[in-house]
């Protein structure tokens, strides 16, 4: 998937997290992509990331970061 | 079942608590006060002659027939009109009664055709019925004097005539357009003799404001108005119960039926959502079920520029089984996905997304609701706990100020509107936020007390705005918030709103709107008692769709309009079943019930009833879909009555990622414009061709019953069984009862619902599980389903599709009554006569700027695309802004539209793109090829050419 794409939408989960107050953004904003982005998506994310992460904003960057590592399909049990 | 004969009590029910006894022909009778006679005596079985009273509209008292007699009292005063009274004894037959009305029927009589054997209402007639009723044996004053009936006949509705012939003007029709509808387009002309039923200006129906609801058809007692299809077919014998397949409003309707061919809609009395009203889509537009453009037998073909080929259906589904299980060896397991309908119903849905997760293996099932109200699902969950409206349809009767924002009910959700226009009438009053002056601003006996017309794309500011002035200026309900609300959460809140950057003042300029009416609209909302919001997709579809969503789920608890009727936060859903697709667990991310797929102990249940290891990862969303489609990762896809192609935005995307993937199979009623980029077709049923259950906005589940066999052989259904039988998945059910009662088994807020439970009380509303077996019709009553309500901060973030000097105007785009979404449906019946093509509204200045007159041909252009269509200049819209619907796939509106979405969701932004007007005089290149593209879908191998 476009690497730009991914960063202007984790950016703007960032923007909302950034703006609750009394959380952590970074710990919401790493919720966010573990829960509701495809393993790919967040597989691609972490490898801009590793890449030097242009274009992604500070906690956005951080909670990338943190994604937690994908289970396989039909590994559930 | 037999046909269903609603009794007509003849005036509404009184609302009163407070008991009366009386006596009626001898019989001991106890009615609530206010309660006319007429009433008191049907409620003992006994009927009253009548013509122009019927329990849909109030008493009028004209037809002189209902009269009665009432000890101690002179005269005869009508049942209709009269209220009952402590010891009151009434006889409703006398002597003087029969001959005073068979003196009225008589001259009723003598200016009324006596064709009855060759009437289209022979057997239908309350006129008739009366006749036979008093006694009626001759008419002694011939038809030699002045009559009515050379009257010509208005036959200009393409749906019901109007033979004034046949009037009695009884004004049943005029009450019921005034009173029922809210559009009073009706009224009767003249006095004396010379009285009559007029539409509008004295002009044909087709020609005034009559919005076809059929409302003054249903009210009418003789032939006057009468369905087209009564007169061509003949009346029904036996009636089926079901529900519409249009909006989220959910009506229920009697399919009226001879054998298997549905003679009329009728909407019913005891619909919990309609209460026996309709709109011209439901009553009317369901000719599409036998139009000659229905594919009924499933296609194939290699390569998206072959031919179709008609298959049988083992080859079809074999083809299907065979590709997908192809990809995944060579692409991965989640390669490969679907995407459910909330067209189609709860048991489909659940079917189909059973089918991605154990079937397929993977979570990549996504739902059109995904395009519409995902943000509501989100926004809601995280500030009430639960992914859904608070309110039942009925609570609109118990408000006393009414936002609606982004939503236009009268033409999106009539038979709505119409309950909400009778409760503005009544003296509640109404704030309307939309860019764009829809009818409920000013329209027959309502007018909004404010109409904010922000900027598209600025929902998120002016509802800060609005809650700033309620925090600012004290008008906070603190006792509500201290006993349901998470307090430190609305103390950041409190703190967020009232910055200054959230000032009326400082979003006033930002979102073209007076800091006065913003103050104005606020204070109303937070004084004027029951305050109740409804929005749709002018909310939803924005980059912060959810945001804003948060931010009327804040409005809402700061002012303490929450857990009672008469408030509460309303969605008002786009199609049928969008509710219930997103219950059913179309979602990538969660089961059935709103629960996530990486809860180890939900999945296990999942796991062990299905008898499959299940993903415990989310999948992916439609547009995500077509991301890694574009990318090479994602080649397989299975839609389910959903035209992705006309309906998602930025077109152009939508065709490439279609066009990557190498097997795309479409399940619908006609070759639909995503099936131009499909390998295989797969017939689908109508909605009169199925059992199951749509769920409403209100989260009523509403049974849908078969009211004939599949035409295309195969129940939609059975479809994805078979898919996944031959897949290796094989789901065993014989009735559509046993998926709602795998579904209530697996869904703790269905856990008590069952086609028994449906068919014994007509209709719950979910959460129905023991705690509260019949359903229930307001949430969160004691406390929130998540606990304390939880205030979220809704900062304002512009949107980054901005107007600049290439493209300097916003376009929004929205629905027209008579079309319904895509069109598939409406444009295949004669609603076509009212909306035949999609049009760009533009407001007087710009046109005048850009050298276009009404009804010229413009092209718009936008960063993605461009198209043509005519332009309509209205002031409805603002300057600067344009409007269009996206009902024809020849303007293709979605052409324009962007890649923009909502940061939660990926909801795409629909409402605000920026775009160029210009005049034209040809259709735009995209127009010219795809036409092209979609004339070469339709060849059929072997099938004559037209």
């Amino acid at each position: 998937m476009e690497a730009a794409k991914l960063v202007m939408m984790a950016n703007q989960i960032g923007k909302f997290f950034a703006a609750q107050r009394g959380a952590d953004p970074v710990a919401a904003i790493a919720n966010h992509l573990d829960k509701f982005w495809e393993p790919r998506m967040r597989a691609e994310i972490a490898a801009h990331l590793a890449a030097g992460g242009a274009g992604l904003d500070g906690p956005v960057r951080a909670a990338v970061g943190r994604l937690k590592e994908a289970r396989p399909p039909g590994m559930g049990v | 079942m037999p046909l269903v004969l609603e009794t007509d009590y003849g005036t509404p029910a009184s609302a009163s608590t407070e008991a009366v006894g009386l006596t009626i022909d001898g019989t001991r009778v106890t009615v609530p006060a206010g309660t006319s006679i007429m009433r008191a005596a049907m409620a003992a079985g006994i009927q009253v002659p009548k013509l122009c009273a019927t329990d849909s509209v109030d008493a009028f008292g004209s037809c002189r027939l209902c009269l009665v007699e009432i000890a101690g009292r002179a005269g005869t005063p009508a049942s209709c009109t009269t209220p009952v009274a402590a010891g009151m004894v009434v006889s409703t037959q006398t002597e003087r009664l029969k001959q005073v009305r068979k003196g009225v029927m008589e001259l009723y009589i003598s200016d009324h055709p006596l064709d009855c054997l060759t009437c289209a209402a022979n057997g239908d007639c309350e006129l008739q019925d009366m006749a036979g009723a008093v006694g009626l044996r001759e008419v002694r004053y011939g038809y030699a004097g002045e009559n009515h009936l050379a009257e010509a006949k208005d036959e200009s509705n393409p749906y019901f005539t109007f033979d004034p012939a046949k009037c009695i003007v009884c004004s049943r029709c005029v009450r019921a357009c005034e009173e029922v509808q809210g559009t009073f387009a009706l009224t009767i002309q003249g006095r004396g003799f010379e009285s009559k039923v007029s539409a509008g200006m004295a002009e044909r129906f087709i020609e005034s404001e009559c919005v076809s609801c059929g409302a003054c058809v249903q009210a009418c007692p003789t032939a006057t108005l009468m369905e087209k299809t009564v007169i061509e077919t003949g009346l029904p014998e036996h009636s089926v119960v079901t529900t519409c397949a249009y909006c989220g409003v959910g009506c229920n309707f009697k399919a009226e039926m001879r054998g298997e061919e549905v003679v009329r809609m009728v909407p019913a009395k005891d619909g919990k959502a309609n209460h026996g009203h309709s709109c011209v889509k439901g009553r009317f537009a369901w000719g599409y079920a036998n139009h000659r453009e229905r594919i009924l037998k499933p296609m194939m073909r290699e390569r998206i520029d072959q031919p179709w080929r008609e298959v049988s259906w083992d080859e079809a589904i074999g083809r299907v089984a065979s590709e997908f299980k192809r990809l995944q060896q060579t692409h991965g397991v989640r390669s490969i996905g679907g995407i459910t309908s909330s067209r189609c119903t709860n048991e489909e849905t659940y079917l189909v997304q059973k089918l991605v997760r154990g079937g397929f293996g993977n979570n990549n099932i996504d739902t059109c609701a995904r395009v519409c109200h995902s943000p509501t699902g989100y926004g809601l969950k995280a500030t009430f706990g639960a992914s859904a409206g608070t309110q039942d349809f009925d609570s609109v009767e118990q408000a006393d100020v009414v936002i609606v924002i982004g939503a236009n009910p009268t033409d999106a959700h009539p038979v709505f509107a119409s309950r909400l226009k009778k409760r503005l009438r009544q003296g509640a009053r109404l704030i309307v936020i939309d860019p764009r002056r829809i009818d409920l601003v000013r329209t027959p006996h309502v007018e909004a007390a404010h109409h904010l017309a922000l900027r598209p794309g600025t929902n998120a500011a002016i509802l800060n705005a609005l809650a700033h002035t309620i925090v600012t200026e004290g008008l906070v309900n603190e006792a509500f918030i201290r006993e349901r609300c998470d307090l430190s959460a609305f103390a950041h809140w409190a703190a967020f709103v009232s910055e200054p950057q959230n000032s009326p003042e400082a979003v006033g300029p930002v979102a073209g709107v007076s800091p006065d009416e913003i103050r104005g609209a606020a204070r109303l909302f937070a004084t004027g008692g029951n305050g109740a919001i409804y929005y749709g997709l002018g909310v939803t579809e924005h980059s912060q769709g959810s945001t804003a969503v948060m931010a009327i789920a804040n409005l809402a608890m700061v002012t303490g309009n929450i857990g009672r009727p008469g408030v509460g936060v309303n969605p008002l859903r786009g199609q049928n079943n969008v509710q219930g697709s997103c219950d059913m667990g179309s979602f990538p991310h969660e089961f059935s019930g709103y629960r996530h797929v990486s809860d180890d102990g939900v999945r296990a249940t999942f796991e062990e009833l299905w008898g499959r290891p299940l993903d415990a990862e989310p999948g992916l969303r439609i547009v995500n879909m077509f991301d890694a489609a574009l990318d090479g990762s994602f080649k397989g896809l299975y839609v389910q009555g959903e035209d992705i192609l006309q309906s998602d935005p930025n077109t152009h995307h939508v065709v490439a990622a279609l066009a990557a993937m190498e097997c795309v199979v479409v399940q619908d009623l006609f070759l639909n414009e995503t099936s131009s980029y499909a390998h295989v077709f797969l017939p689908g049923a109508t909605f009169l061709e199925k059992d199951g259950t749509f769920t409403n906005a209100e989260r009523r589940i509403n049974r849908v019953r078969r009211v004939m066999a599949p035409r295309n052989g195969m129940a939609d259904w059975e479809v994805t069984l078979a898919i996944g039988k031959a897949m290796g998945f094989e789901m065993s059910y014989g009735h559509p009862a046993e998926v709602m009662d795998e579904i209530a088994r697996l869904t703790p807020s269905f856990a008590g619902v069952s086609y028994d439970l449906l068919d014994r009380v007509g209709s719950v509303q979910w959460p129905c599980n023991a705690a509260a077996p019949v359903g229930t019709p307001v949430m969160h009553a004691e406390a929130f389903q998540r606990g304390k309500g939880n205030f979220m901060i809704t900062e304002y973030v512009p949107t980054d599709e901005k107007v600049g000097p290439r493209f300097p105007l916003l376009l929004t785009t929205g629905r027209i009554l008579t079309q319904y979404n895509v069109g598939a449906q409406t444009r295949r019946t004669a609603n076509i006569v009212w909306h035949e093509e999609d049009v760009l509204e533009i407001h007087p200045h710009d046109a005048e700027e850009r050298g276009v007159r009404d009804g010229d041909w413009v092209r718009l252009d936008s960063r993605t695309g461009a198209t043509t269509l005519r332009a309509r200049v209205t002031d409805r819209v603002a300057p600067g802004v344009v409007y269009t619907t996206f009902h024809h796939p020849v303007t293709q509106a979605n052409v324009v539209t962007t890649d923009y979405s909502d940061w939660a969701t990926n909801c795409p932004e629909y409402k605000v793109t920026a775009v160029q007007v210009a005049p034209s005089n040809g259709p735009s290149d995209w127009q010219r090829e795809y036409g092209e593209h979609a004339r070469r879908n339709l060849r059929i191998a072997g099938a004559p050419v037209e």
